[in-house]
Order: C-alpha cells, then structure tokens, then sequence
C-alpha cells in the first residue's frame, strides 16, 4: 500500500539530495571565485549559511508541531517535533564548528563572545535541554506535552536573547549579501550567490530527508510502545 | 476578582506552611550569605573594584538562591497526594501557577533585601542612595525568573533526575534578564544617564509579561495528570 510509495519518493528525495550536495559542492569549491580579502578561506560560508538557516527553520517546525500538538494532542506532531529539534541540534552544531574553523584564521580566535555566536550557542543549549528533558520523562504523554511546552517557550525566548545578546556586543562580520543599500546581485560576485544558493538547496533536500528518516524511526518506537503495551495489558 | 482571590488563598497556604517549616527561606539565606563568602575566596573582592564587581556578584547569588527555592518549591505538593488534590479544587489552575510564582517571588525578594546590603558592608561598597534602584532591577528579574522557574518547576515534576535538570532548562532561557539585569544595575551603580539603563528595563518588562502570559496560557497543560 501507501508505505511502498513513500519508501519510493524518499528514496527518491535520497537521491536528489546527494546530487544536489555534489553539485553544490563543486560550484562552490571549484566554480565560485575566491573572495577578495579572505581567498579560499571563504568558501566555508557555503556551508556555514545553509546550515545555520536549517537549524532555524528547524526550530521553527519544532514550535509549529508543539503547537500543533498542544492543540490537536495528534502523536504525528509530537514525532515531528522531535525528530526537528533533534536534527536542529545536530545542524546548530554543525554551524558552530564550522564557525569555528573559520574564525580562527580570520579573527585569530576559535570562538568570541559576539551577539550571533552566543546566540547560537545558547540556542544549542536550549534544544539540547530539550532533548534531555524528553529522555527523562518515561511517560510517553506527559513527556510530549513538557517537550511541547519548552519548545514553545524556548522559540518565544529566542527574539529576547537576540536582542540582549545584540545590545551586549557585537563582533561578527556585518551581513554581507542582504544588504539595505545595495540589491545582493550588485556587491556579491554571481558566482558566489549562484553557489550559495545551490547549497542552500541541496541542505534543504538533506534536511527534509532526514526529517522523513527521523520521524519514520519515531512512528516505529511509538508502534512498537503500543504492541508491547498491548502484550502486557 | 474570584482569580486573584483564589490565587491570593493559595499563597496564604503556602506561606503558612513555609512559616511553619521554614525549609526554603533559611535555607536560601544560608546559600545566599555563604555564595558571598565564597565570591570573596574565589575572586579576591578589593575594595576599589566592590561596587564594579556587585552587578554581577549579587546576581549570581541570586540566581543560585532562586535555583535551590524552585527545587523545594512544589515539595509539599508531592507529598501525599496533595497535588491531584489541589487540582481537584475548584479553583483556576492558572491561579495555582500565579500564587506558585508570587510566593517563589517573596522568598526571592527577602533573600535579597538580605544579600544586597550585606554585600554593601562586607565589601565597603559606599553607594548606598544607589541600593533602592538596584533592587528594583534586581525585583523585576526576579519576576522574570520566579514566572519561568515556576512554569519549569511544574512541568519537571514527572522527570527523572529533576534536580539536575531544571537548572539546565532555566538558565539558558532566562539569560535575557541575566544580561538585562546586570548591565543595568551597572548603568545604575555608574550614575550613567538614563537612556543607557532604558533599554534594560524594557527588556526586563517585555520578558516579565511575555512569560508570565505564557505561563497563564500554559500551566493548565503542564499540571494535567
């Protein structure tokens, strides 16, 4: 039945996922030029941007399936959650590690306390905390409504500490491409957007299939929680 | 009306019980004076550094203080049933959240009214006309972190390994008032102008309403069995 296909179009999105990685990869390791100041050091950017914006719209579908699941109490929703800040945490990381590859060429230090690195800092913990608190809650039901909760309070929390940590300090290179003076095709050699872009791509394709990898292993946990329930009673 | 009548009963209870026991409030007036004592050994407090130095000092203390308050502060409620009892109760469970809060709140603002002077005389900090406005900040973050612990406290009840957990969730979430808090009880202690503190204080009111809201729209969720 429904199983097959899905299996056939996620095997499908697997596919398209690695292609679009390789090709991402070669225009923005090969084809895209070195940047004027920072050379070959640079090209990092086309991991690190794609990898920080999955790890935000990560978090955000952790808030909409909280939501979700308050509202409905459907397990689907509790599952995406999960399976979301899971991969947001795995993604936030990423980001920092990358950052810090980095920074230590260009700044000369691994890390700083500057506004955006210590805002993602804190989101990694914030999402780790969750994940912690979701394994050491047995009940099922009450485990998904706390993971609920603090996945909407940590999501509201996040403009707060955005802009505290901004009013703090800031550091971090101002944004580059989005500019408000300047459309981003005028100051950002094509190539180099023409990359980034392919790479924000092929993340996406890479998130949304392990996204359906994740949620997949937790409809079988949950499966295999009801039958054994079920032998029990 | 029957909200805050209902919700100002259930903190009569819990003051009742706590003047009785006195569990939490000396205990955390121990923690308080002794985190003082230790900031000493650990930092080596000079006299002409004290007054730079207390922004932070005092509110770490608080913050530890408050941390040991919340872990206590659905205790008696575990016992014996006494939570499926009070939510058996007629009464609004957003008002059992409320006078949780506010009460968590009153341990905390004694504590301070405690530590903050005390640690104007141990470290001869001279400012004294400046103490009212640092509490007042120190009050507002209070809120804050009384309305987010609460909400916490609840919602761990059912984990395991609670005592290690709630402090884990808490404080990366409540580093807006920590930051807020700190930068603008120094604005205040520097006699800065005005405008440098504001934007503190906006931040400390939009967290203090943002999460109390919150926390009215979820604790009924949090506490169902």
């Amino acid at each position: 039945m429904a199983t097959k296909e899905l299996k056939r179009s996620r095997g499908i999105l697997g596919s398209l996922t690695l292609v679009f990685i390789a090709v991402g990869l070669y225009f923005g390791l090969v084809k895209a030029p070195p940047d004027a100041n920072q050379g070959d050091l640079q090209r990092i950017m086309y991991l690190h941007i794609p990898s920080i914006l999955t790890a935000y719209l990560s978090f955000f579908i952790v808030f909409v399936g909280s939501c979700m699941y308050l509202w409905k109490r459907e397990q689907r929703d509790d599952i995406l959650a999960r399976s979301a800040a899971e991969i947001g945490v795995v993604f936030t990381a990423l980001t920092i590690i990358e950052g810090s590859i980095w920074g230590r060429p260009t700044w000369g230090v691994w890390w700083t306390w500057d506004a955006r690195l210590t805002l993602t800092a804190i989101l990694l913990i914030i999402f780790a905390g969750y994940l912690m608190l979701r394994s050491l809650i047995e009940d099922e039901e009450r485990g998904a409504v706390a993971g609920a909760v603090l996945g909407i309070i940590g999501f509201l929390d996040i403009p707060l500490i955005h802009m505290s940590v901004y009013w703090w300090r800031t550091l971090h290179q101002p944004p580059s491409i989005l500019r408000p003076d300047k459309a981003p095709w005028e100051n950002v050699h094509p190539a180099m957007l023409t990359a980034l872009a392919l790479n924000f791509v092929a993340f996406m394709l890479l998130y949304f299939y392990l996204l359906s990898l994740r949620i997949r292993v937790g409809e079988s946990e949950a499966k295999a929680q009801r039958a054994v329930l079920e032998g029990t009673a | 009306m029957a909200f805050l009548r209902q919700a100002a009963w259930l903190l009569w209870k819990d003051l009742l019980l706590e003047l009785r026991r006195r569990e939490s409030l000396i205990a955390m007036f121990f923690f308080g004076a002794l985190l003082l004592f230790i900031f000493n050994f650990a930092l080596d407090v000079e006299r002409a550094k004290a007054t730079e130095m207390a922004p932070g000092l005092l509110w770490l203390a608080v913050v530890f203080c408050g941390t040991l308050g919340l872990m206590q502060l659905f205790q008696p409620e575990r016992e014996n049933h006494c939570l499926e009892a009070l939510l058996i109760a007629p009464v609004d469970r957003a008002a059992i959240f409320v006078a949780k809060a506010c009460f968590n709140l009153l341990l905390m603002a004694l504590v301070e009214i405690v530590v903050f002077p005390l640690y104007w005389v141990l470290f001869s900090v001279t400012a004294w006309d400046r103490l009212p406005l640092v509490f007042l900040y120190g009050l507002l973050g209070t809120v804050g972190f009384s309305v987010l612990g609460t909400l916490f406290s609840a919602l761990t009840l059912s984990a395991r390994g609670r005592e290690i957990l709630l402090p884990l969730l808490i404080l990366p979430l409540i580093i807006p008032i920590v930051l807020a808090t700190i930068r603008g009880m120094d604005a205040i202690l520097r006699n800065a102008e005005l405008a440098e503190s504001l934007p503190w204080l906006n931040m400390l009111i939009a967290f203090d309403v943002i999460f109390l809201t919150a926390g009215i729209l979820v604790f009924d969720w949090v506490v169902e069995t």
